[in-house]
């Protein structure tokens, strides 16, 4: 397995919101974190990233122990993150957001092209045009973009987003989807928590489903699209 | 209005050269306290540090050669000083400004209390070195030729520093830290590294200040808290973490302090806090906040 987390635990000022959180991940795999509102899952995302302390578990990222690392240490291991609300600075230019974030960008993987700003323009040509831009000029879309081009330019081995279908129009879902999925060919593990289960079957080949701060059902995408019951049960919606 | 200009242009002057002193002294504070939520009160110890350096090491009658050393030396302190600070606050890092507050205050106390011991309670006055020590003539009216230099010192410095924050790699860095932190962290940059250097840098700074404005205020116990409260003043002024806020601020205050008490003379000591409390009514957030540049 290239990411397992196991009996993670976490929380803020006090209150546990993890109660024991296992997944596991593939080299090359995708996986959709689901649940409702107030599961756990942004906490899941934010402890993995180190951004949250975990009060006990751990996180085993390519053998390397992560649970307790700072969170640069945890970016520079290959974990890149796409946030909730995409968080850009908002005082920088696109082309500045870019810039920084190559600047402690690991070595590639020998199998893998490294990322570079040229390869983020030509996944994302809208950036190009908009590269001199500050990040609270530019559309959702364009932010996600830029969002998601900073973690690919930490040459990540894994990378974990959080909604990034928040707020946009479908075809820069669609995007995003065919972005992810080049990545996965490229042994890119891609964690995915979503709301918009397009984006997430699209995406995806397992699914876990979070309730109180816990993996509650883990299967197959396939499987869990032929069974709408439990995903109206655990989702609450069809 | 020239009447009024030629009666006051001294007063305006000093007002120019005390603004781009505080400027100097000010932006460590502010961006230490923008880009990383610390605040520093021990950044006054370190200007009166600096002064001290400028009577010790420059002489009360220094020569260029002096002088320059008792710059030197002053960055290196300073640089040393902000390393130390740096660490020190570390633990603090997710507590109040409260705690921090009374940690770098303590911190604040003790070296006013060691300079006091090592130097005593006498105003340990400076002259500016040979050449800047006399005075000349602007619109008819002699004036300090050091403290023009101040003025320029002051403008190559606050350019300077512009330049670095607005169209450098290193001040992305320093204005992604300000805009948000946490990020800077999730792309692998270590926030403590971002924070020491800056500290480092910035209390640098505030001790070069002490060393340009010995000559003007000279070196005595109570200085540091006096500048303190007056850098203070120009980064809530100014905004937290913004070069351009820290400048706005730094000039507005130099003129509060020496045009204002000179055309306000019966109300002196409110005029600055008068200043202060209608900015903060109109806006809190400070006139530059989350600016950077």
């Amino acid at each position: 397995m290239f990411l397992e987390v196991e009996n993670l635990t976490s929380g803020y000022g006090g209150s546990t919101v993890l109660t024991g959180v296992n997944l596991s991940l593939d080299k090359g795999a995708a996986l959709a974190v689901l649940g409702r509102n107030g599961v756990g899952k942004s906490t899941l995302v934010m402890t993995l990233a180190g951004l949250v302390r975990p009060l006990s578990g751990s996180i085993r990222c390519d053998g390397t122990e992560l649970a307790g690392k700072r969170p640069d240490q945890i970016a520079r291991s290959g974990v890149g993150l796409v946030p909730q609300g995409r968080r850009l600075w908002k005082t920088l230019s696109v082309q500045e957001h870019l810039e920084l974030s190559a600047l402690r960008r690991r070595p590639s993987s020998s199998s893998r092209p490294r990322w570079t700003l040229d390869r983020v323009f030509t996944a994302f040509p809208r950036l190009a045009e908009r590269r001199r831009h500050l990040g609270a000029q530019l559309s959702g879309g364009e932010q996600q973009m830029v969002a998601i081009a900073r973690a690919l330019l930490t040459n990540p081995d894994l990378v974990i987003l959080d909604e990034p279908s928040d707020g946009l129009a479908p075809a820069v879902v669609d995007r995003i989807g065919e972005v992810l999925r080049e990545l996965r060919v490229e042994g890119v593990a891609v964690l995915l928590i979503e709301q918009d289960l397009h984006l997430a079957f699209a995406v995806c080949d397992d699914v876990a489903v979070m309730a109180k701060g816990q993996v509650v059902h883990s299967c197959a995408t396939a499987d869990f699209r032929r069974d709408p019951e439990t995903a109206h049960r655990l989702l609450g919606v069809a | 209005m020239s009447a009024w200009f030629d009666a006051n242009l001294v007063s305006i002057l000093n007002g120019a050269a005390i603004g781009c002193l505080l400027f100097i002294l000010a932006i460590g504070l502010s961006l230490v306290f923008g880009m990383m939520d610390v605040l520093n009160l021990a950044h006054g110890a370190i200007f009166l540090g600096g002064a001290y350096v400028g009577w010790k090491v420059g002489g009360a009658a220094p020569t260029w050669a002096s002088f320059l050393l008792a710059l030197g030396v002053a960055v290196l302190l300073g640089l040393v000083a902000g390393g130390v600070l740096s660490a020190m606050t570390e633990p603090l890092r997710n507590r109040s400004h409260l705690d921090q507050a009374l940690l770098t205050l303590g911190i604040a106390l003790v070296v006013a209390e060691l300079l006091s011991m090592a130097f005593g309670n006498d105003v340990r006055g400076v002259n500016a070195p040979p050449g800047l020590d006399g005075s000349v003539s602007v619109f008819g009216n002699a004036y300090p030729t050091y403290r023009l230099m101040l003025i320029g010192v002051g403008a190559v410095l606050a350019a300077g520093m512009w330049l670095l924050v607005s169209r450098t790699m290193i001040g992305a860095v320093i204005r992604g830290t300000v805009a948000d932190r946490e990020m800077i962290s999730a792309i692998g940059i270590d926030n403590r590294k971002v924070k020491l250097a800056v500290f480092a840098a910035g209390s640098a700074l505030a001790a070069v200040a002490g060393v340009l404005g010995g000559p003007i205020y000279g070196a005595r116990p109570g200085l540091d808290a006096t500048v303190l409260i007056l850098a203070l003043v120009v980064v809530v002024i100014g905004g937290l973490g913004s070069v351009r806020g820290a400048l706005v601020g730094a000039l507005i205050i130099g003129q509060i302090e020496s045009l204002g008490r000179a055309l306000f003379a019966d109300a002196a000591s409110f005029v600055l806090f008068g200043a202060l409390a209608i900015v903060l009514v109109l806006r809190p957030q400070g006139l530059f906040a989350g600016a950077t540049r």
